[in-house]
C-alpha cells in the first residue's frame, strides 16, 4: 500500500514549524517518529498535501530533572527513555511501561510526543501520565501553555491540541519518597495493543494506601482515572478484602467498548484482575 | 504535482545520491533504487519486521521509515553487513541449525539478533525470543533461530558451539 | 543401452551416503546475505506495474464503472474492466470430475457485472510505479448497488437465502455421504456415547512474502515468460496457456526462490491471470504485488467448518462408531484448478482414521458463501478431522474415567494390523501408532507430568496434556487430481546429467519454497551417484529446463521427485561405470563411484577420477574403445502406483498452562513423534514439523478471519489478525519411529504438513484437559481467552 502523494519539509526552528502549519492548515500533519502517522498513510487512511518534519528541532529533545520535576522533551523516542537514568530514578513507571510498548525498532523512533498527541485509546504513555499528573507543555505561534494530562485527552484519537499547537515538552513530578509505580497490560502477543493496562501510583504508609491513582488504557476512547475505584483504596491497609472492594468499584468507573478482541466485559474483567495484580506487585515490592 | 527531491545519504559506507518522491519509503528505496533487495516488504505497517534495517547504528522499520528522513543517515543493510563480515558468526549459526527454509523474514532476523548480542551478549532463551518477537517467521517456527542465536552467543563469548 | 544395476547394498549403506544426514542447506547461504532472488527483486526493461480497484462489498451489483479520471493519472498506461477482459482471458470453473457433483460458476479475471466478494478484483490499473497504479485506483468511480450478501454457512441453503449463482440452482458446491458398516446399532448398543459440536475459525496463511507474480510476453516470439512465487510451475504453465489463448509450450513459468506458500502460491487468482493478460495485451513485462491489505482478502482462506460428531464406545472400551456431519462455508466460486471440495472431502476420508473400528458414517456439505474464496492450505482437511476425532476421543475416555493416553493405547490400529483399510476406506501400507504413542509417552515423561498437573492444582495453577495421534497424506497418486481432469502430474521426473568437471546437475519438476527440497535432491543423487554433495547442483523452478512435474503439495517432493532423483542416479552411474568399464578394461561389476572417483569396489581403490572420465568422453572420444557410446545423462520418472497416498503417522503432545483468570494461555512444551519413513535429512524433516506445529497453534490459539454480517472483513491487517510470533511460542521436542514405504527404493514419505495437522488437535485437547476440572470446555477455536473466560463462566458468552 503506497501512500497518496504528499510534499514534506523539515523546519530547523520552531517557528518554521508554525509558519507551515499557518499556510497549510488542515492538509499538514506533524511528522515525528512516524511509527502510527506512517502506517495510516500507507493504509490511506489520510492523505495530507504536506507532512512537517519536526525531528530536526533539538529544543524538544533532552531529559531534564530539576526543582523536582522530570522534564521530557516531546521528541524524546521511547528507546531514549528506557535507557534513561534519570527517568529510571525520577519516573520508574515510565521505565517499565516503555518494555511493553511494539518491538524494538518501533522503539527507536516512536517519541514520547507523538504517542500523546497521537492519543490511541490503548497506548501506554497516555495513561501513565494521567497516573503521574503529568503537566504537557504545548506552544503555538507566540504563545505558549501548560496543560493537565487529565484535562489533555479529550476523546478518540482527540486531544485539547488546537491547529497551529505542537507539544513540546512533558512535565513529570519526580516520585517522592515511599510512593511505588507499577504498570502492567493484557495484551494476546508481546507488544500487541493492550486489552487493558494499568498505571498505578501511591504512597505505601506501612501497609496503607494514600494518594492512589489508578490509570486505565485500552478501556474507553481515551485513558481514564478509576475514581471510584481509588476511593475504594484511599486511606485503607492493602489486602484482599479492601481489593475486592476496589475490583467491585471498577464496575462503576468503566463501561469499556467491545472490540476485536475482547467484549466490553471482558474489558472491564481484565481491568479487575489487573488491578488485583499490579498492586500485589506494587506492596511486595521494596521502595520505588 | 509534488516534486521529486534530491536525498544524499551513506548506504553501506558508500556516499549514494538519488532523486525520489518524498512519499517513498526507506525499504522502497533501498531496493529500487539502488538495487539493494536484501531488505523486504511485508505489510507496510511496520508489524511484520522483514524491512528492519539499520540507520544510525539502530534497528527501525524500513517501511515506516521516509527515504527523505534518512538526508544525512548512515545505512546498513544486511549486504553491508554480511559483506562486513559483522554477522558471520550468525549466519554460521543460522546455517548450521536449518535457522531459515524461505528466507525472507532472515535478513530481518539476522539484522535484530545481531542487536540483541550487541546489547545483551549473553540473553537466555526467553531473552532471544522477546527480542524476536517483533520478527514474523511463518515457516521456521522459531526453535532453531533461538537455537542459533543461542550458539552464536556461546561462540562469541568464546565458548565451544 | 544401459543396464541398471543392482546395488548389492541398500543406498542408506553406500558408502559415504548422504541418506539420513542432516547436512546443511547449499542455498542457505544466499538467503543468509540477502542474495536471494524473489519475484519482486527482478527487475526487466519497459516494467509497468498493475493495482486492482477491489470490490468492498461482498455482494453487489456493478452497474456502471468510469475509468475517465484514472486514465488521465500521472504515469497510467491502461486501465481494464472486466468486460474487456473476458476477451483477454477465458473465465475457468473449479470442478474435477471424481468430486461428484461438485458445481460452481466460472470465475473471471476480473469481475463483470456482479462482485461476489469483499476483495473480488474488478478494475486493473496499470502505471509506472506502483504508487502511481494506487492514485489512478482511486480515481476509478464504480458505482456498486448493493445485494445482500450470504454469509452464514448454516442458512446458507436456506430457501429464504439468495442464490449466488443462479444458474446452478442454490448455494450446494459439493455434499458427500460415506457409510460403513451399522452405524445405528453400533450406537444404539454402546456403553458411552460422546457427542460435540466443533467449530473451526476460517483462516489464511500469511505468507511473508506475498503474492507476486511477473508476466513478461515477448510478442517478438510469442512467448509468455512468467516469474511466480509459486510451488507447482508446470499446472501453473498450463493454466496460463490455457486461458490466455497460447499454446502451452509458448508459456514459461520460473519460479525462483519462493517466500512461503504453504499451500497459498498454488491455486490461480483472478489478479494475477490479469496480471499476465494485461503482459500479453501490453507487450511488455507486467509486475502484480498482493499487498499484505491485499492479501487478506483475496489470497485463499481455508478451515472455515462446523461439525457436528458422536462417537461410541463399546463395553470393551472399545471405540465401534463415528458418525460426522460437517458443513463448510467456501466463497462465491469453488478455487481453480484444484477445487474447494477436497479439504470437506478429506474431512470425510480422514476422520477417525487412526482408530481401529468399522462402523462409520459421514456426510459433508460445502456451501457457496460472500466472503473470500477457500481451498487447499497446509495438511488440507487434516487439523479439522483430527480435533474432531481426538477431542472426541478425549471425551470419551474422560467419561470412562479413563485416562487418555490409556484409552488411546487401546484404540489406535496395532502396529501389526497391515496392510488395514479403514471404516472411510483409506487404505494404509503399514503406521506405527502403538510405537508412536509409547515413545511420545516416554519422551514427554507422561506419568511425571500428571503427577505435576495434580500438585499444582492444589495451588490453583491449571495446566493441561493434550494428545493427538494423526495420520497424513503424502505422496498422492494419481488418484488425487488428475483422475478428476486436473493438468496436475502426479508423477514427478529427475534428469541428472555429469558434466566434464565431474560435476552433477539435476533438474526436477518440485519446487523449493524453503523446505530444503533441493537439498533432499542434492543428498540422493549425491549418494546413488557417488559424489560429495558439494559437487551436485540442483535446478527446479523453471518449466523450460526441468522434467514435466506436479511441484510441490501434498508433502509430495520428497517421495516422488526423490524417488526419481535416485533413479535417474543409478542409471547414470550404470552409464559412468560402463564407460570407465571399457576405459579401464575391468568389468563394471567390479568398479563402484565413491567420492567422485571411480574405485575397484572391492578395495576402493582409486581407478581414475570422474573429472578425468568426463575429459575423456566430452574432449577425447578418439580414446573411447569401438562400439562404446557414452550417455553421461539420464532422465528417470516416478509415480506411486499401489497406493492412493503413502501415509505418515504421528503422535503430537502438548503441555501448557491456563490462566484461569484472564483466559490466557502459556504454552509450556510440546512434543512429536513422527514416522515419514526413511528420513533423508533429519534436521530438515524436523524443522518441517515444527514450522507446522506453530502454524497449527496458530489456529488453535490466534488466528481468525473475522467476519462480520456484511460479508466484510473486520481483521484484514497484520495488527488484528495475529499470528504466532516468537515469545509464546514453545520449544518442540521431536522423535522418530521409521517405517518405510515398500512402494520405491528409498522408502521416503512426506513430512510437510504433519505439524500443522495434529497441533490444533493438541492444542484444545490440553486446555480442556486443563480446565475441565473446573467444569469447562472449549470447542471452538480459536480458542481465545475471551472463549476461554466464557467457557470458564467469568464472562457472558457474546456472539
Amino acid at each position: 500500500m503506497k501512500p497518496a502523494p504528499f510534499d514534506y519539509a523539515k523546519p530547523n526552528s520552531v517557528e518554521g514549524v508554525f509558519d507551515l502549519l499557518d499556510r497549510y492548515r488542515d492538509e499538514a500533519r506533524l511528522l515525528a517518529g512516524g511509527q502510527s502517522l506512517i502506517p495510516s498513510l500507507n493504509m490511506r487512511l489520510s492523505a495530507p498535501a504536506i507532512l512537517i518534519d519536526i525531528t530536526g528541532l533539538d529544543a524538544l529533545r533532552g531529559i531534564v530533572v530539576g526543582d523536582g520535576v522530570l522534564r521530557i522533551g516531546a521528541l524524546t523516542t521511547y528507546s531514549q527513555l528506557k535507557a534513561s537514568a534519570e527517568v529510571a530514578r525520577a519516573a520508574p513507571m515510565l521505565s517499565q511501561a516503555i518494555s511493553w510498548i511494539a518491538h524494538p525498532a518501533i522503539r527507536n523512533r516512536g517519541t514520547i510526543g507523538g504517542s500523546l498527541a497521537h492519543a490511541d485509546p490503548a497506548a501506554e504513555m497516555p495513561a501513565c501520565m494521567l497516573a503521574l499528573d503529568a503537566r504537557l507543555e504545548i506552544a503555538a505561534k507566540g504563545s505558549r501553555r501548560r496543560i493537565a494530562a487529565a484535562d489533555f485527552f479529550r476523546g478518540l484519537f482527540e486531544t485539547d491540541l488546537k491547529p497551529g499547537e505542537i507539544l513540546t515538552a512533558i512535565e513529570v513530578p519526580v516520585i517522592r519518597a515511599d510512593y511505588r509505580s507499577g504498570f502492567s497490560e493484557f495484551a494476546r502477543r508481546s507488544g500487541d495493543f493492550a486489552m487493558s493496562g494499568l498505571a498505578a501510583h501511591a504512597r505505601f504508609d506501612g501497609e496503607v494506601l494514600n494518594d492512589v491513582r489508578l490509570a486505565y488504557c485500552g478501556v474507553d476512547t481515551r485513558p481514564v482515572r478509576a475514581r471510584v475505584a481509588e476511593r475504594a483504596l484511599e486511606g485503607r491497609p492493602f489486602g484482599n478484602a479492601v481489593l475486592a472492594e476496589a475490583k467491585a468499584a471498577l464496575a462503576r468507573d468503566l463501561d469499556p467498548p467491545d472490540d476485536l478482541q475482547a467484549s466490553g466485559q471482558m474489558k472491564l474483567h481484565l481491568s479487575q484482575v489487573l488491578v488485583g495484580r499490579v498492586l500485589t506487585a506494587m506492596a511486595k515490592a521494596d521502595g520505588a | 504535482m509534488i516534486a521529486d527531491r534530491e536525498v544524499t545519504l551513506t548506504v553501506n559506507s558508500e556516499r549514494v545520491t538519488q532523486r525520489i518522491e518524498p512519499r517513498q519509503n526507506l525499504v522502497d528505496f533501498l531496493r529500487e533504487k539502488l538495487g539493494l533487495t536484501g531488505s523486504h516488504v511485508g505489510c507496510e505497517h511496520g508489524i511484520c519486521g522483514a524491512c528492519t534495517i539499520r540507520l544510525n547504528g539502530m534497528l527501525v522499520r524500513g517501511c515506516l521509515t521516509l527515504a527523505i528522513q534518512a538526508e544525512g543517515a548512515e545505512i546498513q543493510t544486511i549486504e553491508g553487513i554480511s559483506d562486513s563480515g559483522e554477522i558471520a558468526v550468525l549466519q554460521a549459526a543460522f546455517l548450521k541449525y536449518n535457522a531459515l527454509q524461505c528466507g525472507f523474514c532472515t535478513p530481518a532476523m539476522l539484522l535484530t539478533a545481531a542487536e540483541l548480542l550487541e546489547e545483551n551478549p549473553s540473553p537466555s532463551r526467553e531473552e532471544i525470543r522477546q527480542y524476536l518477537s517483533g520478527n514474523y517467521c511463518r515457516c521456521t517456527g522459531y526453535q532453531s533461530i533461538v537455537d542459533a542465536v543461542e550458539d552464536a552467543a556461546r561462540t562469541m563469548a568464546g565458548g565451544s558451539s | 543401452m544401459s543396464v541398471s544395476k543392482e546395488m548389492p547394498l541398500s543406498i542408506q549403506d553406500l558408502p559415504n551416503s548422504y541418506i539420513g544426514r542432516s547436512v546443511p542447506r547449499p542455498n542457505a547461504r544466499r538467503l543468509l546475505e540477502g542474495r536471494g532472488t524473489y519475484v519482486d527483486d527482478i527487475q526487466l526493461p519497459r516494467l509497468v506495474h498493475v493495482a486492482f480497484l477491489r470490490s468492498p462489498y461482498a455482494h453487489a451489483a456493478i452497474a456502471s464503472i468510469d475509468v475517465s479520471a484514472a486514465q488521465r493519472s500521472p504515469g497510467v498506461v491502461r486501465v481494464i474492466t472486466g468486460a474487456e477482459m473476458t476477451k483477454h482471458c477465458t473465465p475457468w470453473v473449479g470442478v474435477l470430475t471424481h468430486l461428484k457433483g461438485l458445481k460452481s460458476a466460472p470465475q473471471y479475471a476480473l469481475a463483470v457485472d456482479r462482485a461476489r466478494w469483499q476483495g473480488e478484483p474488478v478494475v486493473a490499473v496499470v502505471a509506472q510505479t506502483r504508487a502511481q497504479a494506487e492514485d489512478a485506483v482511486a480515481l476509478v468511480e464504480v458505482a456498486f448497488e448493493e445485494l445482500i450478501p450470504v454469509v452464514d454457512m448454516e442458512t446458507a441453503l436456506d430457501p429464504a437465502t439468495p442464490v449466488i449463482h443462479p444458474d446452478l440452482g442454490d448455494n450446494l458446491a459439493f455434499e458427500r455421504r460415506v457409510e460403513a458398516g451399522d452405524v445405528n446399532a453400533a450406537f444404539a448398543t454402546a456403553k458411552v456415547v460422546v457427542e460435540e459440536t466443533f467449530h473451526f475459525g476460517r483462516h489464511t496463511g500469511v505468507t511473508l512474502e506475498p503474492r507476486i507474480t511477473l508476466a513478461d510476453y515477448n510478442a517478438g516470439d510469442g512467448k509468455l515468460t512468467v516469474y511466480m512465487s509459486s510451488q507447482a510451475p508446470h499446472m501453473t504453465k498450463h493454466v496460463l496457456a490455457e486461458h490466455l489463448g497460447l499454446d502451452e509450450d509458448a508459456v514459461r513459468v520460473v519460479c525462483s526462490d519462493v517466500g512461503g506458500s504453504f499451500g497459498i502460491k498454488i491455486h490461480t487468482y483472478p489478479d494475477e491471470m490479469s496480471a499476465a493478460a494485461l503482459s500479453i495485451m501490453l507487450k511488455r513485462p507486467v509486475k502484480f504485488v498482493a499487498d499484505r491489505l491485499e492479501s487478506f482478502v483475496s489470497d485463499i482462506h481455508a478451515r472455515d467448518h462446523r461439525v457436528k460428531a458422536r462417537l461410541a464406545v463399546n463395553r470393551e472400551d472399545r471405540i465401534t462408531a463415528i458418525e460426522i456431519d460437517d458443513l463448510t462455508g467456501i466463497g462465491p466460486y469453488s478455487v481453480y484448478p484444484r477445487t474447494s471440495g477436497v479439504e470437506a472431502n478429506q474431512v470425510v476420508n480422514l476422520t477417525g482414521g487412526v482408530y481401529d473400528f468399522a462402523n462409520y458414517r459421514a456426510r459433508c456439505r460445502v456451501v457457496f458463501q460472500n466472503k473470500n474464496v477457500m481451498c487447499q492450505y497446509r495438511a488440507v482437511g487434516h487439523p479439522i478431522a483430527f480435533s474432531v476425532t481426538e477431542g472426541l476421543v478425549d471425551a470419551a475416555a474422560g467419561k470412562l474415567g479413563m485416562d487418555p493416553a490409556e484409552f488411546r493405547r487401546r484404540n489406535l490400529i496395532a502396529d501389526d494390523a497391515y496392510p488395514y483399510t479403514a471404516a472411510s476406506g483409506l487404505r494404509f501400507e503399514k503406521l506405527s501408532h502403538q510405537q508412536s504413542l509409547a515413545k511420545t509417552l516416554a519422551m514427554m515423561d507422561y506419568h511425571g507430568l500428571r503427577r505435576e498437573q495434580t500438585a499444582l492444582r492444589e495451588s490453583g495453577i491449571y495446566r493441561g496434556i493434550g494428545l493427538a495421534a494423526m495420520i497424513e497424506v503424502t505422496n498422492p497418486s494419481a488418484a488425487f487430481y488428475g483422475v478428476g481432469g486436473a493438468h496436475i502430474a502426479a508423477q514427478d521426473g529427475c534428469t541428472i546429467r555429469m558434466d566434464p568437471s565431474g560435476g552433477i546437475t539435476c533438474a526436477t519438476g518440485i519446487a523449493e519454497t524453503g523446505q530444503g527440497s533441493e537439498t533432499i535432491v542434492a543428498q540422493i543423487a549425491a549418494s546413488a551417484v557417488g559424489v560429495p554433495l558439494e559437487k551436485v547442483r540442483v535446478i527446479t523452478g523453471d518449466t523450460d529446463t526441468t522434467p514435466y512435474g506436479g511441484g510441490t503439495w501434498a508433502s509430495r517432493a520428497t517421495g516422488i521427485a526423490g524417488e526419481a532423483t535416485l533413479q535417474a542416479g543409478r542409471a547414470l552411474r550404470a552409464n559412468i561405470l560402463e564407460v570407465a568399464g571399457a576405459l579401464l578394461q575391468s568389468a563394471p561389476a567390479g568398479l563402484d563411484i565413491r567420492n567422485g572417483a571411480v574405485v575397484d569396489a572391492d578395495t576402493g581403490a582409486e581407478r581414475m577420477t570422474l573429472a578425468d572420465l568426463g575429459k575423456i568422453v566430452y574432449f577425447r572420444g578418439n580414446e573411447l574403445p569401438d562400439g562404446v557410446r557414452p550417455e553421461l545423462v539420464a532422465t528417470r520418472h516416478y509415480a506411486p502406483r499401489a497406493y492412493p497416498f503413502a501415509f505418515t503417522n504421528g503422535i503430537q503432545a502438548c503441555w501448557l498452562e491456563v490462566d484461569i483468570e484472564t483466559g490466557f494461555v502459556k504454552l509450556l512444551k510440546y512434543w512429536v513423534v513422527e514416522d515419514c519413513g526413511t528420513v533423508i535429512n533429519p534436521r530438515l524433516v524436523d524443522e518441517q514439523i515444527r514450522g507446522g506445529v506453530v502454524q497449527g497453534i496458530g489456529a488453535a490459539l490466534y488466528e481468525h478471519c473475522v467476519y462480520d454480517d456484511q460479508g466484510q472483513m473486520l481483521n484484514a491487517s497484520m495488527a488484528d489478525y495475529l499470528v504466532p510470533m516468537a515469545a509464546e511460542m514453545p520449544d518442540i521436542e521431536i522423535g522418530h519411529i521409521v517405517t518405510p514405504t515398500a512402494e520405491s527404493v528409498l522408502g521416503a514419505k512426506g513430512a510437510g504438513e504433519a505439524g500443522t495437522a495434529g497441533a490444533p488437535a493438541a492444542v484444545a485437547n490440553a486446555i480442556n484437559d486443563a480446565i475441565g476440572v473446573l467444569g469447562a470446555k472449549v470447542t471452538a477455536i480459536p480458542a481465545t481467552p475471551r472463549r476461554i473466560l466464557e467457557a470458564l463462566g467469568k464472562i457472558d458468552k457474546g456472539q
